[in-house]
């Protein structure tokens, strides 16, 4: 739809002294209050006209201080804080969270409870994508997805509030498994909810896959290449679309994802379809995943032998997971005690959302929408 | 790199005592650093039994083994240590760089712990030479005892290698290291936090200014000796004219 190389065409009215359209250019400044900014995002924009020649993010309005408040609790205590980065997504950070500090002490969660953490994490890749999709078709002007993604979203939001009574932050996971053994039928609704969820995903792609607003607004625009993807950071789906087949579930699994069949949709021309194409994809591995771990969800403990009070060697470690943004991270270091000497939360929201700027420029103001929202920042987790 | 004290644990009450009140409790604890890194195996007495006896633990408190106390002794596995590490890329890097690099290994995580002056050196080669193009995370840790302050990390990964290292390096309070925005450009907002927490500079860092805090804040959060109430308290104090926010 827009093309970066072309200029606007100015009027020539030859007052030279007085130009009628000059080359000025334009600051307004966006959000941090504004709908489309998906949270407190203030966003600079340089314009030309309706172009926009470059932009600046401010961001720490949602800053809570995560990583400094982890110093001052204990690993158990710190536990529920991680739920509260990215809100949509609260087990991914758990199990990531879990993960590196079960890393730390060495130990490993038993099968069972490796198994349940993989079913609710790809639910939870889904719910992700489906709150993603509703809001980001939302901001563009179809407002139809949201109300189909969010009835069946609800579905899921029944099955964690099932599990462990929260729906948003659910505090799902514990370090060394999980506190809560399956409800009585959990297995029954998640196959029920992958049948109920199945056709639904072509329903989605049916309101949008085709629908030329959708195509005209979202095909080359925020086109971001692979090379550059690279050398920013950026993870995830983003990365994906723009061709790079890296999944880390895939490249360094964790939990137990190599047990399980899968496959890591691509795209080629890293724009904002291709990005929507490429987590409609995600959603179908998503379903695969759960239906494979479901049905042959092993029998046994879910919590591995932890102590009471955790007091791990002193030492450091790196650990990352796939969440549904991109890459998780911590990097915690530990001097012994019972608490963190050092807690480093490294977000895929805030390095993926540096490419904002790559990825505006040369596209009009409408398209700014339309490239926050197929990044699918939290700013929770932007700030933390 | 040789000054080794263990870092304090901080007290558990709130963070309203600053992190370094406990330093007496811990520098008893340090035995000879045997790897010079920061990750060294040694213990804190008064915390850990001596792995090697297998006598009962202290008898100072709750005396009679209740079960509470079994599953803590029973989860005591030999606690791991850094272990060197060696591959062609270390080799290589070391005959070119000499004695400013030690490599080692800690629970299968391969690091680097190089000398502050080789730092953009070693980057540049290891984006360039080595294929570590992506640059995961740059963080620091602080240690207000050590005389070089700060534990500065760089986590990379090569997509072709499929390869996840740190590098590590010391640096004083006070001192800027080289920015590495030229050699991952992503790596503009993670030092900017770097700053905004830490107070380390980058230089040639093309706009390094705050990020998440506020343009007006001072001190640098993440610090040890930043306590958590400080500037709440401060605030309360010049604006509402109260003694504590709390």
């Amino acid at each position: 739809m827009t093309d970066p190389n072309t200029t606007l065409s100015h009027l020539d009215l030859e007052t030279p002294e007085k130009p009628f359209l000059d080359a000025n250019e334009l600051v307004i400044n966006m959000g941090p209050q504004h709908p489309a900014t998906h949270g407190v995002l203030r966003v600079i924009l340089r314009l030309d006209g309706e172009k926009v020649l470059g932009l600046e993010c401010v961001i720490g309005y949602l800053h809570r201080g995560v990583e400094k408040i982890g110093e001052h609790r204990t690993y158990t205590m710190f536990n529920p804080y991680v739920d509260r980065m990215d809100y949509v997504a609260a087990v991914s950070n758990g199990l990531g969270y879990c993960e590196t500090v079960e890393k730390l002490l060495n130990v490993e969660a038993p099968p069972r409870a490796q198994h349940v953490r993989v079913i609710l994490t790809e639910l939870n890749r889904i719910a992700s994508h489906q709150l993603w999709l509703g809001t980001h078709a939302l901001d563009i002007g179809a407002i139809t997805p949201l109300f189909y993604t969010f009835r069946d979203r609800e579905e899921i939001l029944k099955i964690y509030e099932k599990y462990c009574g929260a729906r948003l932050t659910t505090h799902a996971f514990r370090i060394g498994g999980l506190q809560y053994e399956t409800y009585n039928g959990f297995e029954k609704e998640v196959k029920n909810f992958l049948d109920f969820f199945r056709p639904k995903i072509d329903e989605y792609e049916e309101l949008l896959t085709t629908n030329r607003i959708w195509v005209e607004r979202t095909k080359n625009v925020g086109v971001i290449s692979g090379k550059d993807c690279i050398a920013l950071g950026v993870t995830g789906p983003v990365l994906r679309a723009s061709g790079v087949k890296w999944d880390l579930r895939k490249a360094q699994p964790y939990t137990n994802y190599k047990n399980f069949d899968f496959e890591i949709p691509t795209g080629q021309n890293g724009d904002t379809y291709d990005r929507y194409l490429v987590r409609m994809a995600e959603m179908r591995q998503s379903v695969r995943i759960i239906e494979q771990a479901v049905g042959a969800l092993p029998e046994g403990p879910i919590m591995a032998k932890v102590p009471k009070v955790m007091k791990p060697p002193v030492g450091e470690v790196y650990h990352s997971i796939e969440a549904p943004k991109g890459e998780l991270g911590y990097f915690i270091v530990s001097d012994g005690s019972t608490q963190p000497y050092r807690m480093r939360v490294r977000p895929p929201s805030f390095v993926n959302l540096q490419a904002l700027d790559v990825m505006c420029r040369g596209q009009l103001v409408a398209d700014v929408i339309a490239v926050i929202g197929t990044l699918d920042i939290v700013l929770g987790e932007v700030d933390r | 790199m040789p000054d080794e004290t263990k870092s304090p644990s901080s007290t558990p009450s709130e963070g309203e005592s600053k992190p370094t009140a406990d330093k007496p409790a811990v520098e008893g604890g340090v035995k000879a650093a045997a790897s010079g890194s920061v990750q060294s195996d040694t213990k804190l007495p008064a915390e850990t039994p001596s792995a090697s006896s297998p006598g009962p633990p202290k008898p100072a408190a709750g005396a009679p083994a209740t079960p509470a106390n079994k599953p803590v002794a029973a989860a005591k596995p030999p606690a791991p240590t850094p272990v060197p590490w060696d591959s062609p890329m270390v080799a290589k890097l070391k005959s070119s760089y000499g004695s400013g690099i030690e490599s080692l290994s800690y629970v299968g995580q391969n690091y680097m712990v190089v000398d502050r002056s080789l730092i953009p050196e070693i980057l540049q080669v290891l984006r360039n030479e080595e294929q570590f193009d992506y640059c995961v995370d740059i963080t620091a840790v602080h240690y207000p005892q050590r005389e070089k302050q700060f534990d500065l990390v760089w986590v990379l990964y090569s997509f072709a290698r499929n390869e996840r290292i740190r590098v590590k390096t010391q640096i004083l309070d006070g001192d800027s290291v080289p920015s590495s925005v030229s050699i991952w450009t992503g790596a503009n907002w993670l030092e900017r936090e770097v700053y905004d927490m830490f107070g380390i500079k980058f230089d040639g860092h093309p706009d390094m200014k705050r990020i998440l805090l506020p343009d007006g804040w001072k001190g640098h959060p993440l610090r040890k000796d930043y306590g958590i109430l400080q500037q709440d308290n401060e605030w309360v104090q010049i604006n509402l004219g109260i003694e504590s926010g709390q």
